[in-house]
């Protein structure tokens, strides 16, 4: 018959149930068409990492075969991996898409942020994010956040309402109820969507394995110049690191996650396919950013405080 | 891709789990001492889906407030407020896997005072667990959590008798709090009840089968969890495809395309079958479906589709898309159970937005002939206005017609949000038609619940 028919999955009673992927895939390509049909001005952001990667991904098939009827926005901490940059570009040039930056450096330069003592950028972000919201009118920013990656995000709505300053007030959200998601939001405010709310770090994986989708190198195993910097091996670079005594180590690794240079941290690993990389996970006993984020571990709530400020 | 037919050959392993697994969506219920957390916690600890960062900043956070064993409650609190205050203020989404499946937990707080978290997490779930301390039996916390699985006719319900290990392990003890609690939910027409004596804190029944029970033959909560079917209704539901977005690609490889994109929201559809588009009651045939891209002659509920038909008729988004003989009535006005979400009331006379599917329209509240009182089912006759947590019947005008099926038939298309149009509050979550199914209509399954029966309050 039909590809519908290879999709059932075997071992439940029903012919029509779906695989979990394909669940997940459907509330996200359904919940992309909602702010299509509701929003003026909707903008995904954009980092280069897989879960922004697996985001665009889903708006190319929601709308097929006409074009993504959003615009990306990458917020660039100026502490970027070249190799994601790269891909970045090439992935916008690839589907004809419009990409708009939020610098980080340039808010330094005009003095605007000032350089934190510890040297991490991704705090610095909120405030260029922000006010690129604010002057592009942007009514709905798609984030590739995901419930399981921290304990704040589980308390997090698909859609999330933000006032004029970004802000999320977790004692006054919206209920969510049934897939009726309600975007209603005066001149000023914003909505903050989600469509991977519902996905776990090994879904990503998976989608991204059975999709074929394309990542940054820097997923997989690779050679590189790292230091050790309150247990995680961080890249050595001009960004700041290492300091005088820290040492700089040639190691084997890959990244979990793809973020600022100065506060994500690589895992050992060996995994050069994502076959490897899904089996490494499966097994794994660290949670995602438990292994490689320095910026949640600053307090109980930080991820929670720096999201009341306007953080996605 | 959608399809798993072309296997890679260098993913053996993640395609052969992708074909075995399936996703459920639960909430769990129970009032604050039953020991949810506890059970929450058991499910996620024993499916190994706590991973050691997370234990270890759960001892570390315990250690420092001087308490010797650590809290699994700090697991699932995730806000400062809660931590603070020890006690759970909002609904959390939970993630587990094993072998066979998926879960999405909506782990809903217990309080009284929260009746809307309830009825949050249960709009999106497949299944309820209910949980009772089995010292204590069917209070009437119990009867509120089995009227709200009743109310949002989640299609299975667990009750779980908890703290089997304080009463001896006694089935008597068991078997009469399993008995008159189903007999209190079938009454309320819960279609399917499935009774588990288990001990959360010491894990009889939750994961591993307990040998303190000989007695008892069932599954354990997690083999019920694994095995309860998803998509039980698909055959006797009425196909319904609300419109979200039109896809004109307008380019020169797709000058003519002209797509229907949405989320079939019940039953299935297939190219060749004659459509009706509501509320202008057009009609047309199927001439494609295409799944994401890639054309099929079949799809059914959830799957995200976009329908080409044989006709250009003008359909926009909000539209309904149904089988030609199938239809829903459209109608102006509603009559509907509604759960009260907002701090601020709903009043007779009140102007506001209805979301039915993807169609907002404005309406006007007619009447609230009753409020519901969960403990004992007893209705209070106009009461005026619905606060925070009430629950009530409304009659509901709008200013255009919607189509809209019975939530008996269709929780999806028959359910609706009430919003406030001056700042976008949702202010209620509406199931139009009758509020409970008789016990007959549980029992059978296949035929849809008629209009004119059941409870009315």
């Amino acid at each position: 018959m039909t590809t519908t028919v290879a999709t059932v999955t075997e071992g439940t009673d029903s012919p029509y149930a779906l695989s979990h992927l394909d669940a997940l895939e459907s509330e996200a390509v359904h919940i992309f068409r909602e702010v299509a049909g509701e929003f003026e001005r909707p903008v995904i952001l954009f980092s280069g990492g897989k879960d922004s990667i697996v985001m665009l991904h889903l708006a190319l098939k929601a709308f097929a075969p006409a074009a993504v009827p959003f615009s990306l926005l990458h917020v660039d901490t100026g502490h970027n991996f070249p190799e994601v940059i790269e891909y970045r570009d090439r992935v916008v040039a690839e589907h004809g898409l419009r990409l708009h930056v939020a610098s980080v450096q340039d808010y330094i330069d005009a003095g605007k942020l000032r350089e934190r003592p510890d040297g991490t950028r991704n705090p610095l972000q909120t405030v260029p994010l922000t006010e690129k919201i604010q002057s592009e009118k942007f009514d709905a920013v798609f984030g590739g956040g995901r419930r399981d990656e921290e304990k704040a995000r589980a308390k997090e709505r698909v859609f999330s309402l933000r006032d004029e300053f970004s802000q999320w007030d977790p004692r006054r959200q919206r209920p969510e109820l049934w897939q009726l998601y309600n975007g209603r939001h005066a001149p000023g405010e914003h909505v903050r969507v989600f469509p991977l709310s519902n996905w776990t770090e090994l879904d990503v994986w998976q989608y991204i394995a059975r999709e074929g989708i394309e990542l940054p190198e820097i997923y997989f195993a690779h050679e590189r110049d790292v230091f050790k910097r309150s247990g995680m091996w961080l890249t050595a670079g001009e960004w700041g690191g290492p300091k005088d005594d820290e040492t700089v180590e040639k190691r084997l690794i890959r990244y979990r996650t793809v973020g600022d240079m100065s506060c994500t941290g690589a895992v050992d690993s060996d995994a050069t396919t994502l076959d490897a990389v899904i089996a490494e996970i499966a097994a794994s006993r660290l949670t995602e950013r438990g292994a490689t984020r320095a910026d949640d571990k600053l307090s109980e709530a930080a991820m929670e405080d720096r999201k009341r400020e306007g953080y996605f | 891709m959608t399809s798993t037919t072309e296997p890679d050959k260098a993913q053996p392993l993640s395609t052969e789990q992708l074909s075995a697994t399936t996703l459920l969506r639960f909430a769990t219920a129970g009032s604050v001492d039953d020991g949810k957390s506890t059970l929450v916690g058991r499910l996620l600890h024993d499916s190994k889906s706590v991973l050691t960062d997370q234990l270890e900043a759960v001892e570390r956070v315990s250690l420092g407030r001087g308490q010797e064993a650590p809290d699994l409650a700090l697991l699932t609190d995730g806000l400062r407020a809660e931590r603070e205050q020890g006690i759970t203020i909002d609904v959390a989404y939970r993630y587990f896997a094993t072998a066979q499946r998926r879960f999405i937990l909506a782990d809903t707080p217990g309080h009284v005072q929260y009746t809307r978290n309830m009825v949050t997490g249960a709009s999106t779930a497949d299944l309820a667990v209910v949980l009772v301390d089995a010292r204590n039996g069917v209070i009437e916390q119990t009867r509120r959590h089995a009227a709200v699985a009743a109310l949002l006719r989640v299609p299975h319900v667990v009750l779980a008798v908890n703290k089997m290990d304080l009463v001896a392990y006694e089935e008597t003890v068991f078997a009469k709090i399993a008995e008159e609690f189903t007999a209190y939910a079938v009454g309320l027409g819960v279609p399917e009840i499935t009774a588990i004596p288990i001990s959360a804190l010491a894990g009889d029944n939750v994961v591993e089968p307990s040998s303190n029970m000989d007695w008892y033959g069932g599954p354990t909560v997690l083999e019920h969890l694994e095995t309860v079917p998803v998509s039980h209704d698909l055959t006797s539901c009425h196909a319904r495809l609300p419109v979200q977005y039109v896809i004109r690609p307008q380019t020169a490889e797709h000058p003519d395309y002209r797509g229907y994109a949405g989320q079939i929201a019940a039953g299935t559809f297939r190219v060749g079958e004659s459509v009706t588009v509501l509320p202008s009651g057009r009609t047309s045939k199927i001439a494609g479906i295409d799944l994401l891209g890639e054309p099929v002659d079949v799809a059914w509920t959830p799957q995200s589709v976009t329908l080409l038909l044989e006709s250009d008729i003008d359909i926009s988004r909000g539209d309904l898309i149904v089988p030609s003989g199938d239809q829903p009535p459209t109608t102006q006005d509603i009559e509907a159970t509604v759960c009260h979400v907002a701090d601020q009331p709903l009043a007779v006379g009140q102007r506001v937005l209805l979301k039915h599917t993807t169609r907002t329209v404005k309406a006007i509240v007619k009447e609230i002939p009753s409020r519901l009182t969960l403990d004992d089912l007893s209705q209070h006759p106009a009461p005026g206005q619905l606060v925070a947590n009430d629950i009530g019947r409304v009659l509901v005008r709008t200013a255009e017609p919607i189509a809209l099926d019975s939530y008996a038939a269709s929780r999806r298309t028959g359910s609706f949000l009430l919003i406030d149009p001056a700042d976008g509050t949702t202010l209620a979550a509406g199931m139009a038609g009758d509020a409970f199914a008789t016990g007959d209509e549980a029992a059978d399954e296949a035929k849809p619940a008629a209009d004119d029966e059941g409870w009315d309050f």
